[in-house]
C-alpha cells in the first residue's frame, strides 16, 4: 500500500460512503464529496514531491496479481508521463464538485458521489500498467459520465448522453479485442511483460497484425481524442452536459485519449505508428483547422469552447507523431494545459449560465460592466488559450510546432494556422460577451454617434467606479466560492506558462525513453518502460 | 550585476499595484505609482546601466531561469544590453514617461482611470522585455505581450463597438505577423540549434543563403505585421480608437517600431540574404508612398497622424532593407520624438476642441491655444525635415543610403517627404489657421500637458545633433558602401520638404478653395484615396465573408451536422433495427439502462476481485 494506491482508493472509499448518506443530507453529502476530493489532491500532491525526476520508469508501483486465470494483475504505478495527469484529475475534481455546489439540485447525493467514482476512474486509468486493469478503469470512466450527461443535462441530453456512450463503446470494443489478443499471445495482461515481449521479439507480429493492432487501440484513443472526423460527439455531449461534466470530460477525459497515445500506441506499435503517421498528422491539422473555423461561427459557448477543443487536441496529436523529442514533450505537456484552460473556460461559462440561464453568446453583452472581475478573469482564460507567451499553453503548442517543423516543415506551417484562427475566435466571443453593453442598457443620451468623437465619447464604465451598481442585476461579479474555483486555475496557468521546469523534466525524461524504444523498435530488448521495481511498493 | 530584471518589473509592479487595487485608490496614488514606476525605470537606465556600461559599449548579458527545456531546445529568460538596445531602452523609457505624465491630465475625466495606467505599465513591461531580450523567444514575449496590451488600450472604450472591432483587428492582423515570425523562429532553431542571439549571428553567416533568404523573409512578415507594413498595415488606423496617448505611446513612438528594431537586431541574417533585403526595401518604400497618399486626403487629425506613422515606418523600412540600419534607428528614435509630439499635440487640440477629431471643425486655434500651437509647429518641422530638426538629419540618412542602393528609390523617398511635409502642414494650418469653425470655446491644455510637449519638442527640434546615431552604432552593422558627402541629394529632399511646406500653405490658407477644386477634378480617383483605396472592404470581401460563410455553411452544417453525423446517425438507426439492446438505449429508458449498466460494473468487479483472491 502505497501513496498512488491511496490516491486511488481514497475517491472509491468516498464514493461508497456517500451513497449510505441519507439523501437528505444534501449540504453533508456536498461537504462530504469535497472533503474527500480535496483528500486525495493533497495525497497526490505527495506524488508530485515524492517523485524522483532523474529515475525514469514507474515509481510508487504496486504489482500483484489481482486475477489468476486469465493473469490479470493489479499493477499500478506512476511516470513522468502519468505523474501529471493524475495530479491533473486530482487537481480538478475538488472544483468541478464546487462549481455544482448550487447549480445542481436534483439527485444531489448521486451527483457528487458520481463525480468521486469519476475521479477513481481516472486515476486509476493514468496509473494502470495492466492492459486489462486499464480497460476496466477506462470503462469505469465511462458510467458516471454518462450519467452526469443522461441525468442532470440539458434538454437533449439523452441524444447526446446516447452518442457519447455508443462512439465511446465502438472504440473501446476494437481495443478490447486488441487487448484480448495480445494476451492470447503473451500469456498476461501486464503491460510490461507484453511490451517486453513485444520488444525483444518473442511476440512476433506480422506486418498486417501489427498494423491491425495499432489501428484497433489507435481508432480507440482517437475516438477519445477526438480527432477529425471522430470529434461529433463532442459539442453534442459538452452542450448538454452540466458544467462540471464539461469541466471533467474536456479537462482529464479527453486526455485518456491522448495518453493512450503515447503510452500504448507508440512503444507498442512502433513500426505501424510511423507508417500510418502520415495520414494520422494529416487528419490532426485538418482537425486544427477545421475545429477552429467551425468554432468561429458557432452561436453557443460552450460549442464554440467543444470545438476550440477538437483543434487544441489535433495540436496534441500532431506533437505526438511528429517522433521528436520536442514535439512529444509539448504534446504531454499540452495535454496539462489544455485541462487547465479549457476546464477554466467551461467554470466560467458554467458561472454565466448560472446567472443568465443562456448558452447563447447572443444573449450576453456587456458583463465587463457588471462583473468585471469575472470578465478579468476569462480575460486571462481567454489568452491562456489563444497562447499568448506567459501563460501556459503557448509553452506546449510552441514545443510541438517547433517538433512538427524538425520533422516535416509543412506540416508546422499549416498547423500554425490554427494559431491565427485561435485569436479570431475566442477575441470575437469575448467581444460580444464581456464589451458593449448588456442587453436592454440604454444607451448614454450623449452618445450622439458621431465618428469623430472616438476619443472623448462618453464612455460609462462602472466596471471601473466599482463592482455592483444598478446595471449589476443577475450580473453579480464573483462570489467566494466562485473565486475559489477559478483562481487556482487562473495561478496555474502563469505558472506553467513561466515556470515549465516545475512539470517538463519529468516528462522529458519519460519521452525520451519512449521515443529511443520507438528509433530502436522492435529486436531491441534492453531498453524498455520496464519499472525500476517490479515488486510492491516503491516510491524515490 | 546591474539589475536588469529591475527595468521590466519596476512596470510590472506598477501593473500590479494598479491593477489589483486601483479601483480603491485615489488618483493621486495611481498617478505616483503609474508615473513612478517608469521613471524610476528610465532613472535606473540612464543612472545606472547606462553609465556603468558606458552606454552599451561593454555589452552585459543575465540568465535569469531556464524557461523552455525540452531535449536540446533550451530558452533561458536571457536580458542583453549593448548599444542598440540602449537605444532603444532610453527612448522606451524616456518617452513612456514624459507620456504617463501627460495621461493624468489627459485621462483625468475618463472612466477608467486606474485601468487605463495598469495596461499602460503592462505596456511597459512588455516593452522593455521586447528590447532587453537575449534570444528571439524571449523578444516573442515582448512583442505578443505589447500586441495584447495594444487590444486593450484600443479597446479601452469598451462599450463602443468600433473599438473592440479595432482592438480585435488589430490582434488578429498582428497574429498574422506573428505566424509568420514563429515560422522564422523554428528554421532558425532547426538550423542553428538555439534562439540565442549571440549563438544565431555567429553561425549566420556559414548558412546558406536560401535558408537565411527564408528565415528573413519569414521575420519581414512578423515585423511588417507589428510595423504595420504593406500588405499589414490595416490596423494602424483604426487604432486611433484608443486615447490618444496609447496613439502616441504605442502606435507612434514604440510598440510599432518593434519591427524595425527586431530587423536590425537581426542585420546579421538580413545582409546575408540580399534578395530579401531587397524585399524589405521595397515594401518600406511602397508603404511610405502609399501611406502618405492615404494621409493627404483624411480629415480626422488622428487618421492623418497615423497614415503618417505607418509612411515613416515605411521609410525605416527603406533604411533597413538599403543595409543602412544605424539611419533606420536613428529616423525610429526621431521618428519616437516627433510623432509623439505631433500625437500628444494632436491630443491636446482634441481637448481643446472638446473632443472634435475633424479638422473641418476646427481652425484659429493658435489664438486659444498658442503653447500646442508652437510645439506642433515644432513637430510639424521636424518631420517635414526642415533643415537642423531631428527629423532632418535621419531622414536624408536614410535617402542618401538609399540613393547609394538604387537612385530610382531615392527619387521615390523625396516624393514621399514632399507629400509628408504638403499633409502635416496641411493639418497644422487646417488647425491653426483661419477662423474657428467648431462648437464652443476652445481652450488651452493644462501644463501637465503641456510640459512634456514641451520637452518633446527640444527633443524633435535638436534630437538629431544631440544623438548621433550612426555615430553611437557605428561598430553595431558593418558599413554599408561608403556614402559620399552629397550635398545636392540634401539639398534636393530639403527642398521637397520646402515645397511641401509651402504648397500646404497656399492651398489652406492663401486659396482655401483650391483643394476642394483639385479633389472634384479628380473624381473617383480622389474618392478611392480618400476611402483608403478601400483595402478594407477588399480585405473584407476576399478573405474574411468567405471564411465565416464557408465556416458556417460548408464546414459546419453541411460537413459536421451533415456528413458525419447523417453517417453515425445512418450506422445508429441501422443497428437499431439489429440489435434489441441499442433500440432500448434509444428508446429513451436511460434510468433503467443506467442501473443495468452501473450494476454490471459492480457485479464484475466484485466477482473477479473474488475470483482472484486479492492478496
Amino acid at each position: 500500500m502505497n501513496l498512488l494506491d491511496l490516491v486511488i482508493l481514497i475517491p472509491a472509499i468516498g464514493f461508497l460512503a456517500a451513497l449510505f448518506i441519507p439523501r437528505a443530507n444534501e449540504q453533508f453529502i456536498r461537504l462530504f464529496t469535497l472533503g474527500v476530493s480535496l483528500l486525495t489532491f493533497v495525497a497526490s500532491l505527495g506524488l508530485a514531491t515524492g517523485f524522483d525526476k532523474n529515475a525514469a520508469g514507474q515509481q510508487f508501483v504496486t504489482n500483484f496479481v489481482w486475477i489468476q486465470n486469465p493473469e490479470i494483475h493489479y499493477h499500478v504505478g506512476i511516470d513522468g508521463l502519468s505523474l501529471w495527469m493524475v495530479l491533473l484529475a486530482t487537481f480538478l475534481t475538488p472544483i468541478a464538485i464546487l462549481i455544482s455546489w448550487t447549480s445542481i439540485e436534483d439527485r444531489v447525493k448521486e451527483f457528487f458521489a458520481l463525480l468521486l467514482l469519476l475521479e477513481f476512474g481516472l486515476v486509476g486509468v493514468f496509473s494502470a500498467w495492466d492492459l486489462f486493469l486499464f480497460y476496466v478503469f477506462w470503462e469505469i470512466v465511462l458510467v458516471p459520465m454518462y450519467f452526469l450527461i443522461g441525468i442532470w443535462g440539458h434538454d437533449r441530453r439523452i441524444y447526446a448522453a446516447v452518442k457519447f456512450f455508443l462512439y465511446t463503446m465502438a472504440g473501446s470494443v476494437l481495443m478490447l479485442a486488441a487487448i484480448i489478443f495480445l494476451y492470447t499471445q503473451a500469456g498476461t495482461f501486464d503491460y510490461v511483460t507484453v511490451l517486453d515481449q513485444l520488444q525483444s521479439g518473442r511476440i512476433a507480429l506480422s506486418h498486417l497484425q501489427e498494423t491491425l493492432l495499432f489501428l484497433a487501440f489507435f481508432l480507440a484513443f482517437a475516438i477519445k481524442v477526438p480527432l477529425f472526423p471522430l470529434h461529433t460527439w463532442l459539442p453534442d455531449a459538452h452542450v448538454e452536459a452540466p458544467t462540471a461534466g464539461s469541466v471533467m470530460l474536456a479537462s482529464v477525459m479527453l486526455k485518456m485519449g491522448t495518453y493512450g497515445l503515447v503510452r500504448f500506441c507508440l512503444p507498442m506499435f512502433p513500426v505501424a505508428a510511423r507508417e500510418n503517421s502520415g495520414w494520422i498528422v494529416t487528419l490532426a491539422i485538418i482537425g486544427i483547422i477545421y475545429g477552429a473555423l467551425v468554432a468561429m461561427v458557432q452561436p453557443n459557448m460552450k460549442k464554440l469552447v467543444a470545438y476550440s477543443s477538437v483543434s487544441h487536441l489535433g495540436f496534441v496529436v500532431l506533437g505526438v507523431f511528429s517522433f521528436t523529442q520536442v514535439g512529444l514533450d509539448g504534446a504531454v505537456y499540452q495535454m496539462l494545459n489544455h485541462g487547465i484552460s479549457t476546464g477554466a473556460l467551461f467554470v466560467i461559462v458554467g458561472f454565466l449560465y448560472g446567472r443568465k440561464h443562456s448558452l447563447l453568446i447572443a444573449d450576453f453583452g456587456g458583463v465587463a460592466t457588471a462583473a468585471p472581475w469575472l470578465s478579468i478573469m476569462f480575460m486571462i482564460t481567454t489568452f491562456a488559450s489563444i497562447g499568448l507567451p506567459t501563460l501556459n499553453n503557448f509553452v506546449g503548442e510552441f514545443l510541438i510546432l517547433q517538433g512538427a517543423a524538425i520533422r516535416n516543415f509543412t506540416w508546422a506551417a499549416f498547423a500554425s494556422l490554427g494559431v491565427i484562427l485561435s485569436a479570431c475566435y475566442m477575441l470575437w466571443m469575448y467581444q460580444r460577451v464581456f464589451f458593449g453593453r448588456a442587453a436592454g442598457e440604454p444607451e448614454p443620451a450623449d452618445d450622439h454617434g458621431h465618428g469623430a468623437h472616438n476619443d472623448h465619447a462618453p464612455v460609462h464604465t462602472h466596471a471601473v467606479h466599482g463592482g455592483h451598481d444598478s446595471h449589476g442585476h443577475g450580473m453579480p461579479d464573483l462570489s467566494l466560492r466562485e473565486w475559489a474555483c477559478v483562481l487556482p486555475l487562473v495561478m496555474m496557468m502563469v505558472w506553467m506558462g513561466m515556470y515549465s521546469q516545475t512539470f517538463l523534466p519529468a516528462v522529458s525524461a519519460q519521452d525520451a525513453r519512449i521515443l529511443t524504444t520507438i528509433e530502436k523498435g522492435p529486436q531491441a530488448s534492453n531498453v524498455n518502460i520496464t519499472p525500476v521495481s517490479g515488486g510492491s511498493a516503491h516510491a524515490r | 550585476m546591474f539589475k536588469l530584471w529591475l527595468i521590466p518589473l519596476l512596470p510590472f509592479l506598477g501593473f500590479l499595484i494598479n491593477g489589483i487595487f486601483g479601483r480603491k485608490l485615489p488618483k493621486l496614488v495611481i498617478n505616483a505609482v503609474a508615473i513612478g514606476s517608469v521613471v524610476a525605470s528610465f532613472l535606473w537606465v540612464a543612472l545606472v546601466v547606462g553609465p556603468s556600461t558606458d552606454w552599451g559599449e561593454h555589452k552585459v548579458q543575465a540568465h535569469y531561469f531556464t524557461w523552455i527545456q525540452s531535449g536540446n531546445f533550451n530558452v533561458g529568460w536571457d536580458f542583453a544590453v549593448d548599444k542598440l538596445t540602449m537605444i532603444m531602452l532610453m527612448i522606451v523609457t524616456g518617452i513612456g514617461s514624459l507620456i504617463h505624465i501627460y495621461a493624468t491630465s489627459y485621462m483625468d475625466h475618463e472612466g477608467g482611470y486606474y485601468r487605463f495606467f495598469a495596461y499602460l505599465n503592462l505596456f511597459m513591461f512588455f516593452m522593455l522585455n521586447l528590447v532587453l531580450a537575449a534570444n528571439y523567444l524571449i523578444l516573442f514575449v515582448g512583442w505578443e505581450g505589447v500586441g495584447l496590451c495594444s487590444y486593450l488600450l484600443i479597446g479601452f472604450y469598451f462599450h463602443k463597438k468600433s473599438a473592440t472591432n479595432a482592438g480585435n483587428k488589430a490582434f488578429i492582423v498582428n497574429r498574422v505577423g506573428d505566424f509568420g515570425f514563429a515560422l522564422a523562429m523554428f528554421l532558425v532553431f532547426i538550423n542553428f540549434g538555439t534562439l540565442n542571439f549571440n549563438g544565431v549571428f555567429a553561425a549566420a553567416p556559414g548558412k546558406p543563403v536560401e535558408t537565411l533568404t527564408a528565415i528573413a523573409l519569414l521575420m519581414l512578415v512578423g515585423a511588417a505585421g507589428k510595423s504595420a507594413q504593406i500588405p499589414l498595415y490595416v490596423w494602424l488606423p483604426d487604432a486611433m480608437e484608443g486615447p490618444t496617448p496609447v496613439s502616441a505611446l504605442i502606435h507612434a513612438a514604440t510598440m510599432v517600431t518593434a519591427g524595425v528594431y527586431m530587423c536590425s537586431r537581426s542585420s546579421v541574417i538580413f545582409l546575408h540574404a540580399p534578395a530579401a533585403m531587397q524585399v524589405v526595401a521595397l515594401i518600406g518604400l511602397a508603404t511610405a508612398v502609399f501611406a502618405a497618399t492615404i494621409g493627404i486626403t483624411q480629415y480626422d487629425i488622428k487618421k492623418v497622424f497615423a497614415y503618417s506613422t505607418v509612411s515613416q515606418l515605411g521609410y525605416m523600412f527603406l533604411g533597413v532593407g538599403v543595409g543602412a540600419f544605424s539611419a533606420g534607428i536613428w529616423h525610429l528614435m526621431t521618428h519616437a520624438f516627433f510623432k509623439a509630439l505631433l500625437f500628444l499635440g494632436a491630443g491636446s487640440v482634441i481637448h481643446a476642441c472638446h473632443g472634435e477629431q475633424d479638422m473641418r471643425q476646427m481652425g484659429g486655434l493658435r489664438k486659444y491655444a498658442p503653447w500646442t500651437c508652437l510645439v506642433l509647429a515644432c513637430g510639424s518641422l521636424a518631420i517635414a525635415g526642415f533643415p537642423g530638426t531631428s527629423g532632418f538629419f535621419s531622414k536624408d540618412a536614410i535617402l542618401t543610403a538609399a540613393y547609394a542602393h538604387a537612385p530610382w528609390m531615392f527619387w521615390v523617398g523625396v516624393v514621399t517627404a514632399g507629400m509628408t511635409a504638403f499633409y502635416v502642414w496641411r493639418a497644422f494650418w487646417m488647425t491653426f489657421w483661419g477662423d474657428y469653425r467648431g462648437h464652443g470655446k476652445p481652450h488651452e491644455s493644462s501644463w501637465v500637458m503641456l510640459a512634456p510637449l514641451m520637452v518633446l519638442a527640444v527633443l524633435s527640434l535638436a534630437g538629431g545633433f544631440l544623438f548621433n546615431v550612426p555615430e553611437m552604432l557605428k561598430d553595431m552593422f558593418p558599413e554599408h558602401g561608403e556614402v559620399p558627402e552629397e550635398h545636392m541629394l540634401m539639398a534636393i529632399s530639403v527642398a521637397a520638404g520646402l515645397i511641401g511646406i509651402a504648397l500646404s500653405w497656399y492651398m489652406y490658407v492663401v486659396n482655401t478653395e483650391l483643394s476642394g477644386k483639385i479633389a472634384n477634378a479628380l473624381g473617383g480617383v480622389y474618392r478611392l484615396v480618400n476611402d483608403k483605396y478601400r483595402v478594407d472592404e477588399a480585405y473584407d470581401a476576399a478573405i474574411v465573408e468567405p471564411i465565416i460563410h464557408g465556416s458556417s455553411a460548408v464546414l459546419w452544417k453541411t460537413i459536421d451536422q451533415g456528413v458525419i453525423d447523417g453517417a453515425v446517425n445512418g450506422i445508429g438507426a441501422r443497428a437499431q433495427n439489429v440489435g434489441g439492446l441499442l433500440r432500448r438505449i434509444q428508446s429513451g429508458n436511460i434510468r433503467s439502462y443506467a442501473t443495468w449498466v452501473l450494476a454490471g460494473s459492480v457485479v464484475v468487479i466484485i466477482l473477479m476481485g473474488i475470483a482472484g483472491g486479492v492478496r
